[in-house]
């Protein structure tokens, strides 16, 4: 399956893990600081994934100190 | 997963309120976080003018939307900072999702009106780019708010925001900062009314509000952002809550429950004692404003040069 990071945008090919939990686990991400976005809409950790899938894990985390 | 309130399947899961939520009941819950802390803190009364500080960014134009929907007369204020190509997005997200609303943008250039940018600030007054930036905008809010006639002016600090604020003044004891760390700072001669409706949201939350409703807002993180001590924080804060779900509200909202009132002892009278800053009129406790004194060493003129326009 295609991943795809950002801040810097880039993109990895990984064999599909069993969900999206898994794969947060297995990339070492804090899923507090991430959202996950496949076809367009959000997906919970419990959502299975296969080889075809492309998934944007996009991270909320922003902004200085003001 | 099921959505807790409707059981359709789930889009986002919340740990802190052990709950996931289909589309249409999380944009509900969005909307009733935002109702109870403007109720609860009293931030804004019925029939009152809100400028919204907006940067393209998730959590601001989040915001405007959130506000609108709960039906408050807000127009938006986006303030360009002069960072390049970062500036140049964020700027067209905001002009964008204005646009697409028909909705009032009012607009202010940092280098244009005031003759210099964030870098030129930050190597002027001695101080890190965040910390420049922030003032900047401070006085910069609060000037078109009062210039302008708002009532009110909100910014889209988050849970998050606020949570890791609270870490940085707790570990060095700032306990003046403290004082002041509040979701309503009340308006005052020179100052307008200062609100922050989404301290009962998370970023996450409203990274996924934006998503859910097709808000398009800039995902690229600011360039001179990175380091930021603040940031560091989140991150800490981040990895303590992802083993222990709702700590970053207990830390914050505890404070404000059981320890702000402490500090406010702090602060003082220290509003009392402003004069108008002798170059721009606002309020000071110098001669002449932080603010003022970081534009006339960025622009290399001499201090009380420029006059109130």
């Amino acid at each position: 399956m295609r991943v795809v990071l950002r801040n810097p945008k880039r993109e990895l090919d990984v064999p599909a893990p069993r969900n999206v939990g898994h794969l947060l686990r297995d990339l070492e991400i804090v899923a507090e600081s991430v959202i996950v976005i496949r076809n367009d809409t959000l997906a919970t950790n419990d959502e299975r994934l296969s080889d075809d899938d492309v998934v944007e894990i996009r991270p909320v985390t922003s902004g200085g100190a003001s | 997963m099921k959505c807790g309130r409707c059981r359709a399947p789930a889009v986002i899961e919340v740990r802190r309120h052990n709950a996931g939520y289909c589309r249409e009941c999380f944009v509900r819950h969005c909307r009733e976080q935002v109702r109870r802390a403007i109720d609860h803190f009293h931030m804004i009364e019925p029939g009152e003018r809100v400028l919204v500080a907006v940067s393209g960014g998730k959590d601001s134009l989040g915001l405007w939307q959130l506000l609108r929907d709960l039906g408050y007369d807000a127009d938006g204020l986006y303030l360009g900072l002069g960072i390049g190509q970062y500036s140049d997005t964020s700027g067209r997200h905001v002009r964008d999702f204005a646009a697409e609303r028909d909705w009032t943008l009012l607009e202010i250039d940092l280098v244009a009106e005031y003759g210099f940018d964030v870098q030129d600030g930050s190597l002027a007054a001695k101080r890190a780019p965040c910390s420049a930036c922030g003032m900047s905008k401070r006085h910069i809010f609060n000037e078109a708010a009062t210039r302008h006639g708002y009532d009110v002016l909100a910014t889209g600090h988050n849970l998050d925001d606020e949570a890791a604020v609270l870490l940085g003044n707790v570990l060095r004891w700032e306990t003046e900062l403290l004082g002041r760390q509040h979701p309503v700072l009340p308006a005052a001669p020179g100052f307008a009314r200062k609100v922050k409706p989404l301290i009962r949201l998370g970023e996450r939350e409203l990274a996924a509000y934006c998503v859910l409703t097709n808000i398009d807002y800039i995902v690229e993180e600011c360039p001179m952002a990175g380091g930021n001590r603040h940031l560091g924080y989140k991150n800490t804060l981040n990895e303590i809550e992802e083993r222990s779900p709702g700590t970053k509200a207990a830390f914050v909202f505890g404070f404000l429950e059981r320890a702000h009132e402490r500090f406010m002892v702090e602060i003082g009278d220290a509003r009392d004692q402003l004069r108008p800053c002798a170059v721009c009129g606002a309020p000071t406790p110098a001669d002449v404003c932080a603010f003022c004194r970081m534009r006339a060493r960025a622009v290399g003129e001499p201090l009380g040069v420029r006059s109130v326009s």
